[in-house]
């Protein structure tokens, strides 16, 4: 990235200089110290909240209840990881592997089914196969809520209502149309050469989407595979209508808490810094995947 | 497996004719190759079965179901949607949606430009980038909790007051004591009058002012309050205000015993003919004095400013300002994922044409506002489309951060969905409605996705 000043341009230095409005006042004279100050205050804007966060769940209740956490820099001596010991001795742990057990799946699921029909989209002829690409393109943007009340019909019928394969299984569907989506378009990026050099070796369908499709479409689904995860991660809604007590994530337990918010923030602030944890590590792990997913998609 | 040689001329006899597509509708080149059509079918086959089950046919499920009561035996026809548009609550759900739409998608667009391009101009841009962009990877539960937190009511507790209360005193000097009053009596130089206070006749420099006040509550009193003292005998007009309250009894009434404490920050006016001549600010230990005030007589006079509550910030989390605060938060979120596509945008900008501009003489501002934000265009339009489906479909900062108080203030369509549904409500029929009525509201969007891809692909 270029880092070199634009605001070196010699206006002045041509006949006919450009009328100098107040605005252009302001940019030259701005210049990078101003540019650094403004940049430096707005990166604090951002930061500010969660450290808030991280160190409101590393204090105890009693303190929280007396005084902003900002004082911890004159106290440091009140730290203390009590909150989480109470946190995980209550049964979070549960819900954290409800989490896990929800987001893993799901997270392999959508990515099997989605290349499958990505392939089949990408490389297949069969009739109507553009009209049926365009309704996965309508899917995209369809709001969940749409689904709660038939699908909660549904699962009463055939008794998965409240399940981790009931919450699993509608994520992969409101999963799939990015999904299929996503790897679509980078799937019609594999040169036809390629593929046509494994059919006329004889490669079965199958074959040739595990040992050529796949590997070649590695970079796709990985953005995928992250942008995926945190979604389930993070969902909270899905777990709100779907997941039952025994069952619920920790977005759910953490949300059962908040009626008394002032009471319970210990465990809340301990709870969601755990909660997030994990995308964050991820995020700065494959941010760059994470990127790539977002502009691919970004018709979404 | 199934593959055979198949020519683009030569589609599978299985298939009616004619209805495979065509060159005209497959921009991408011919293939010689290809499975048959059974093949692509089981490829599909998952995938539609999901997207049937759980996606499809719910759409129809809800529109037929919003067309009966909450128990779904009876039939209403469209009087769910009626209900939508007259019921007084769901009129608030939707205007703050509109206020979503309105507002939400611009401040973060704008704030992505704004990021976007000052961030090419300092030397640690990825680390901004990261910092903006990190609550994209955090559940929206956790920025509810975090936001939460922020705008705690108490300038003691919540960040956000915190920083309002320290600007505001930084600008205003003011400390407040409500409820204080005079001492009064007849020994008493002063007395209350239309909530200020006053002394009861003029006074002239050399005869320090005593100006005892009682009624402070102990929370009020600041920390920095200095035992009182009377004020040095001048030239110029002094006294002293202070608690005139000695703990556990004793003391004096209306004279400064030993561990009274002066009354810091207080404004005092000194006023002559109705004009207010001079002001001083009390110290740590009570004293003022007004520095250069011509000779004569004044009434003292303590302004009503002094016994109003001191600034405590705003209340964000109550019902006036619930919406604007859940938007802060919403823009916290969704900044960064508006900034890394703009900036990508940016760098995609060929710096020929702003070099060639400038040295035409354009100044940085006619570049950016003629040539950059016109070349962005596109980028723009998708990082604002995409805030306005997700303001429509906004839930979870505002289940979480509004409290169960200002629930019904802060209310929006998709979270009203779910209360009416689920959340105790009961009524799948008008839950059916909202949830259509929210499919409705992101359909012109679904074109606009349709259009844009067809558009791109040929």
């Amino acid at each position: 990235m270029t880092t070199t000043a634009t605001v070196t341009a010699p206006a002045g230095a041509h006949a006919g200089a450009p009328r100098r409005t107040w605005v252009n006042k302001i940019t030259d004279r701005l210049g990078s110290g101003g540019v650094q100050v403004v940049m430096i205050l707005l990166g604090l804007f951002w930061l500010v909240p969660t450290i808030g966060l991280f160190v409101v769940s590393l204090r105890q209740p009693e303190v929280n209840s007396a005084e902003g956490w900002w004082t911890i820099f004159t106290k440091p001596a009140e730290i203390t990881i009590q909150n989480y010991q109470n946190l995980l001795a209550g049964g979070f742990t549960s819900s954290f592997w409800n989490t896990v057990f929800i987001t893993v799946p799901t997270t392999v699921l959508v990515i099997g089914i989605a290349a499958m029909a990505a392939y089949a989209f990408a490389w297949m002829e069969f009739p109507g196969r553009d009209g049926l690409f365009l309704v996965v393109v309508a899917l995209l943007i369809v709001p969940i809520q749409i689904a709660l009340i038939p699908v909660a019909i549904f699962y009463g019928g055939v008794g998965i209502f409240g399940s981790i394969p009931g919450v699993v299984l509608f994520h992969v569907a409101f999963g799939l149309p990015f999904a299929i989506f996503l790897l679509r378009n980078f799937f019609v990026g594999i040169p036809a050469s390629l593929l046509e050099a494994a059919r006329m070796d004889g490669a079965s369908e199958v074959k040739i989407f595990v040992s050529v499709v796949f590997p070649l479409g590695k970079p796709a689904i990985a953005s995928l595979g992250i942008f995926q995860f945190l979604w389930v991660w993070n969902d909270m809604l899905i777990a709100l209508v779907f997941a039952d007590t025994n069952n619920q994530p920790m977005t759910k337990a953490l949300q059962s808490q908040m009626r008394q918010f002032g009471s319970n923030v210990d465990i809340l602030s301990s709870g969601a810094f755990l909660s997030l944890i994990i995308p964050l590590v991820l995020f700065f792990a494959f941010q760059r995947y994470f990127v790539q997913g977002m502009m691919a998609g970004s018709v979404k | 497996m199934t593959e055979r040689l198949n020519g683009p001329q030569d589609p599978p006899a299985t298939i009616a004719g004619g209805s495979v597509p065509g060159p005209a509708d497959t921009p991408r080149k011919q293939r010689r190759l290809g499975p048959s059509p059974t093949v692509a079918i089981v490829f599909l086959l998952p995938a539609a079965v999901l997207l049937g089950i759980w996606v499809v046919y719910p759409i129809v499920y809800s529109i037929f179901r919003s067309l009966f009561d909450a128990t779904g035996s009876g039939f209403v026809g469209l009087g769910n949607y009626l209900t939508i548009f007259t019921d007084g609550s769901m009129l608030t759900t939707i205007r703050n949606n509109l206020i979503w739409v309105v507002v939400a998608p611009i401040v973060v667009t704008t704030l992505g430009l704004i990021f976007a391009v000052l961030t090419e101009r300092i030397k640690w841009a990825t680390a901004f980038k990261l910092i903006v962009f990190m609550p994209m990877a955090v559940s929206l539960m956790a920025a509810g909790v975090i936001f939460r937190l922020v705008y705690d009511e108490d300038p003691d507790k919540g960040v956000a007051n915190a920083i309002l209360t320290t600007v505001h005193d930084t600008f205003s000097s003011s400390q407040g004591y409500p409820e204080a009053r005079p001492r009064e009596g007849d020994q008493s130089q002063v007395a209350a009058q239309s909530g200020a206070v006053v002394t009861k006749q003029p006074v002239q420099a050399g005869q320090p002012v005593l100006v005892p006040i009682v009624g402070i509550k102990p929370e009020i009193m600041p920390g920095s309050a200095a035992p009182a003292k009377a004020a040095p005998p001048g030239n110029d007009l002094s006294g002293t205000v202070w608690f005139d309250f000695t703990a556990g009894g004793g003391g004096k009434n209306g004279a400064i015993d030993g561990s009274e404490k002066g009354l810091p920050g207080m404004t005092v006016e000194a006023v002559k003919d109705g004009q207010v001549a001079g002001t001083a600010t009390t110290a740590e230990d009570g004293t003022f004095r007004f520095d250069g005030l011509p000779a004569g007589a004044y009434v003292v006079r303590l302004p009503q400013s002094n016994f109003q509550a001191a600034y405590h910030g705003l209340t964000w989390l109550g019902p006036t300002l619930i919406t604007p605060a859940i938007i802060g938060a919403f823009v916290w979120v969704w900044a960064g994922f508006a900034m890394v596509l703009i900036a990508a945008g940016l760098a995609a900008i060929p710096r020929d044409a702003l070099e060639a501009a400038r040295i035409d003489g354009a100044t940085e501002w006619q570049v950016f506002r003629r040539i950059t934000v016109p070349l962005l265009s596109p980028v723009l339009l998708v990082v604002f489309v995409t805030m306005i489906i997700n303001t429509l479909k906004v839930f979870d900062l505002v289940f979480i951060i509004a409290p169960p108080s200002v629930q019904p203030q802060s209310n929006v369509i998709a979270l009203e969905m779910w209360r009416v549904s689920f959340g105790g409500g009961n009524n799948q029929g008008l839950g059916s409605a909202l949830a259509i009525f929210l499919l409705i509201l992101v359909l012109p969007f679904m074109i606009m996705n349709i259009r844009r891809f067809r558009r791109d692909e040929s």
